[in-house]
């Protein structure tokens, strides 16, 4: 009798009994009567006197009532009913008391909401950083050397390491670079990659149109082809079907377009980025490629062979580096590869950060938690009473327990489903906030995962804390409860509650204290002077193509005159320079290596002195506003037939020449080979950012004349790109004035890239300021759940104590006697808070004090245990608590004795 | 078995309808005595569980019932067979017999091969 048709059929008949239960009702009823009737009929047939006929009849039957009930379960679904009841009733009492209801949904909310956004970006960014076919296996190679960690590669030494080395299935450098698109409509700026053959594949990267570049076709001297984003391909050619075969014109030379890159290929790592244009690195026109010994700003990326861990493929290219290093000791001693996980050299930098804010989030899912926990807890207690009612009334103690258990899933539920928006949209937010270079921001979306974790572990939390109570409520004697009028056994839950309320403040503490710390930090930071004034300076890049006009040493010096003259007419500007090699704060950093006067010549490269270089123009010092310690700084005069002179900064004075004056002391150079006199001394300026300048070990600083140094040179062959930086009075607002300056003389030079340098340093300090941001919104977060707590005992507390208020005022006490004995309750929980919370909190900013950030701690400029912020914190809390506390204080204040008591 | 058996789970529905089956269209007081007289009186049949065992088989379309006028003039709900009812007799009829065959042969003494 199991078929199952039949079975659905019958389950849908009872599913529609539910809702014509009374006529169904009636029916059973009647049915039955007239079974009776019929019985007994028979029953006085058969002899019997009436009463005996019925007993008789009823006794057959098993009871009318028994008969009924069983009879109507079957027409039904009883358990299905209930539940539809508990839900009815769960949301009735819910209705009955809005503020509790809303309280903890919004809780649950917040704490699921936001710890679901931002676990969905450590999940992708931390967790899942590349895009790439088994990223286990890649690498990211550097060359390092005496004063570089991870530096630039030499493009003999990539071919000497591609060929020795056995640990990398495959091994790519690759060299960011920018070109002047010309022919393909306007004059463009565009971004490129060069790279070499292996790159693409190494990286399960296929062309979604034609070919990748062929092995030995990225070699020196090969013909000159190129790759194309997807985007670009969209952009400059409407995604023509025949681009492939097709030339553009980069730097005045035709490139034969062979494929087209989908623009799902996604990789950031240190300057390369998916760009628009691809090409072999042996089509770069850099003499300097061939040198072993030049640094270019080339870095590699790898992936090892299946089964060769990094510490092999590190032992491997050890050897292979000092093998090179004996055969060429000029350029490689002291020269080796250095090998790192990709993902680490991806997001090893915000890794910290991303940690140090699960850490605080999970402090407010915590509090969230147990301030759900906390309202529950009083709220069973109020209804405490509700229970023996219902328990001395013939319920059974299951019923009333799944009735809570519906309450509570009900909350939860309706808390997750806030949560869940509240996710998709914190997720929005907090992308917005992070710094522009997040590895896979785009990807970044609502992990399932963590969304149904979070859920489960506040729906628990819900139904854990929603039955506690009611299971002791039910275990015990409802009489006893109903006798102490539903205040009975409380005590110990007082204590719990209290303890919840203590454990919240505390936690509340230790995330305000992270967050002041990290506020302290940034506004160390925004007072610390870079030995330059950042406000009102503008720097751009100015690319212009090859003429016949400027091909000379004239053309190009008059040409760089003209852009000045140009730029400086601009109104606004006052004052422009050229400025090459290092560029303050945009990690953008050049050397200049030297050997002193009274040294003998170093050997190789690697054993000379090195200090970043500046090539300037004589107005560079008024422009930056940096002083002038020493001697004098450039003028016009300094130029290519002039004697040859630098400035230093009074770092590089105080490294080489001690206390003597450096003025007048020479120097050897390299580029070019000759001695130069040091002329003048200026200010030190901070060339790696705020925070970090500190833990770069290199500090000198040299100045060269712009004229000087590039007096002699034309204009080459594919064209000229040199950085700019102006000072005028609206930085922000005033490029367009400028590009169309330079458009005016000469509409093929193209202005490009600008950034004030306010803008440069927020960015670079874009990482602690998001961190700053979000810990503080943490904070906030956990300050109001943590009062949100406190009010709810105090209320509790007030709602349980009215009668009791109300007996000592009708006695004469003071209305403030009360409502200072409230206040003292509550400013006793929050001490104790306070108490646990400081040494919690000293404990946890020691520990984000041991976290840097690229060069330095994440607590920067002030101590960990910085007496202001704990006491600035503390302070905060304490007045929120006591505010918390207050609002139910007056109300216990203000009840009428009378009233109260007669209520009674 | 000295006294009356109670009827076993799942039997009842069999018994219910095979009683449909010969007598036609009845009603629940109908059914229950029938069954008590079939039984030659060895089955205690509380008529309570009856109704539910009614229910289900309506439920599942065996039976369909209407109200209708009793012998003695009193209104009564009578169940009749459906089609669909015949053919899950004829089935739990065979199964049934099938079963105790089984159960007989484990029970009669063992014959000689």
């Amino acid at each position: 009798m199991h078929s199952l048709p039949r079975r659905l059929r019958a389950l849908w008949i009872r599913l529609l009994g539910l809702s014509f239960t009374r006529p169904a009702n009636d029916e059973i009823t009647a049915e039955l009567e007239c079974h009776l009737q019929l019985h007994i009929d028979d029953n006085l047939r058969a002899g019997m006197t009436p009463q005996q006929a019925r007993r008789h009849a009823l006794i057959q039957l098993g009871g009318l009532e028994q008969a009924r009930q069983t009879t109507r379960e079957r027409s039904t679904l009883p358990w299905f009913e209930y539940l539809l009841q508990d839900l009815r009733f769960a949301l009735r009492q819910l209705r009955k008391s809005p503020g509790f209801t809303v309280v903890v949904i919004i809780t649950l909310a917040l704490g699921i909401g936001v710890n679901t956004a931002l676990f969905s970006i450590v999940n992708t960014v931390l967790l899942h950083p590349i895009a790439q076919p088994h990223p286990d296996e890649l690498v990211a190679v550097d060359a390092s050397k005496p004063n570089f960690e991870r530096g630039s590669i030499s493009y003999p030494n990539f071919r000497d390491w591609q060929k020795d080395n056995r640990s990398f299935a495959a091994l790519a450098i690759f060299r960011h670079s920018g070109f002047l698109l010309t022919g393909t409509g306007d004059t463009e700026r565009t971004h490129g990659e060069y790279i070499t053959s292996d790159l693409f594949p190494l990286l399960g990267v296929k062309p979604m149109l034609g070919r990748l570049f062929a092995p030995g076709e990225d070699e020196i001297g090969r013909s000159p082809v190129v790759l194309i984003g997807e985007g670009f391909w969209a952009r400059k050619f409407g995604s023509d079907p025949n681009v492939v075969g097709r030339a553009i014109n980069l730097d005045g030379r035709a490139f034969t377009i062979i494929g087209v890159i989908p623009s799902s290929f996604d990789l950031n790592l240190g300057t390369f980025r998916a760009q628009d244009i691809y090409l072999p690195i042996g089509q770069w026109p850099n003499s300097a490629l061939k040198l072993r010994g030049a640094g270019l700003g080339i870095h590699g990326i790898a992936r090892l062979k299946p089964g060769v861990t990094l510490a092999q493929a590190r032992a491997d290219m050890n050897a292979v580096s000092d093998h090179l290093a004996t055969i060429y000791p000029e350029d490689d001693h002291g020269l080796r590869a250095s090998i790192r996980p990709l993902r680490e050299a991806i997001v090893g930098y915000i890794q910290p950060i991303l940690l140090v804010l699960l850490g605080a989030v999970g402090f407010v899912l915590l509090i969230a938690c147990v301030n759900v926990a906390n309202l529950l807890l009083a709220r069973s207690n109020a209804r405490a009473q509700e229970f023996a009612v219902r328990l001395a009334l013939g319920a059974s103690r299951t019923r009333i327990i799944r009735q809570l258990l519906t309450e509570s899933t009900l909350l939860a539920l309706a808390g997750g489903a806030l949560g869940l928006l509240l996710a998709g949209w914190g997720t929005g937010v907090a992308l917005k906030l992070v710094p522009a270079a997040l590895p896979r921001a785009s990807q970044i979306h609502l992990s399932p995962l963590v969304l149904f974790f979070t859920f489960l572990l506040s729906f628990a939390v819900g139904i854990f804390f929603g039955m506690l109570p009611a299971w002791r409520v039910a275990a015990q004697q409802p009489q006893n409860t109903l006798k102490e009028g539903g205040r009975g056994a409380s005590s110990t839950r007082h204590r719990a509650q209290d303890w919840l309320v203590i454990f919240e403040m505390a936690a509340a503490l230790v995330l305000l204290a992270g967050a002041g710390l990290m506020i302290r930090s940034l506004f160390a930071l925004s007072r610390t002077d870079p030995g330059f004034q950042s406000k009102g300076l503008l720097t751009f890049s100015l690319s212009v193509p090859y003429s016949p006009a400027t091909a000379t040493a004239e053309g190009a010096t008059a040409w760089v005159h003209e852009v000045d003259r140009r730029v400086a007419s601009v109104p606004g500007v006052t004052a422009v320079s050229f400025i090459d090699g290092s560029i303050p704060m945009t990690g953008d950093d050049d050397e200049e290596l030297f050997w002193l006067q009274n040294e003998p010549k170093p050997s190789d490269e690697n054993d000379m002195h090195w200090a970043l270089r500046y090539m300037v123009e004589p107005d560079y010092l008024k422009i930056m506003r940096i002083p002038l310690l020493r001697g004098r700084f450039f003028t016009d005069a300094d130029r290519g037939k002039s004697p040859p002179v630098v400035v230093i900064d009074e770092d590089f004075a105080h490294q080489f020449f001690g206390d003597a004056n450096p003025v007048g002391q020479t120097l050897n150079l390299t580029d070019p080979d000759q001695k130069a006199t040091v002329i003048g001394v200026v200010g030190h300026i901070m060339q790696w950012g705020l925070d970090n300048d500190a833990g770069f070990p290199l500090h000198a600083q040299i100045y060269r004349s712009y004229a000087q140094v590039n007096d002699g040179d034309g204009i080459p062959a594919s064209r000229f790109t040199s950085d700019l930086v102006v000072r005028a009075g609206h930085a922000d607002t005033i490029f367009p004035d400028i590009q169309s300056a330079l458009r005016q003389m000469n509409p093929k030079q193209v202005a490009y890239g600008a950034q004030t340098m306010d803008a440069v340093i927020a960015d670079s300090l874009a990482a602690r300021r998001f961190s700053m941001i979000l810990l503080g919104a943490f904070a906030a977060l956990a300050l109001l759940l943590a009062s949100v707590g406190l009010y709810g005992v105090i209320s509790y507390l007030v709602g349980q104590r009215t009668q009791e208020m109300a007996i000592r005022m009708a006695l004469g006490a003071d209305r403030s006697n009360v409502l200072a004995w409230v206040m003292k309750r509550g400013a006793t929980l929050a001490g104790i808070g306070v108490g646990v919370g400081t040494i919690a909190a000293l404990l946890v900013t020691r520990l984000m004090a041991g976290i840097s950030l690229a060069k330095s701690s994440l607590i920067y400029g002030v101590h960990p245990w910085d007496p202001l912020t704990m006491v600035g914190v503390i302070a905060i809390l304490m007045c929120v608590a006591l505010l918390a506390c207050y609002v139910p204080a007056r109300r216990a204040a203000s009840v009428d004795p009378m009233r109260a008591l007669r209520s009674e | 078995m000295a006294d009356k058996t109670d009827v076993w789970q799942g039997t009842l529905a069999l018994m219910v309808l095979k009683t449909l089956e010969t007598m036609g269209p009845q009603h629940g007081y109908g059914i229950a005595r029938r069954i008590e007289q079939t039984s030659g009186n060895l089955l205690s049949l509380n008529y309570g569980t009856l109704y539910p065992a009614l229910l289900k088989l309506e439920q599942e379309g065996a039976i369909v019932s209407e109200w209708g006028m009793s012998d003695n003039n009193r209104k009564a709900k009578f169940y009749k067979l459906t089609r669909a009812g015949r053919k899950l007799l004829e089935r739990e009829a065979r199964s049934w017999q099938q079963a105790t065959a089984i159960v007989e042969r484990f029970l009669s003494p063992v014959e000689e091969a």
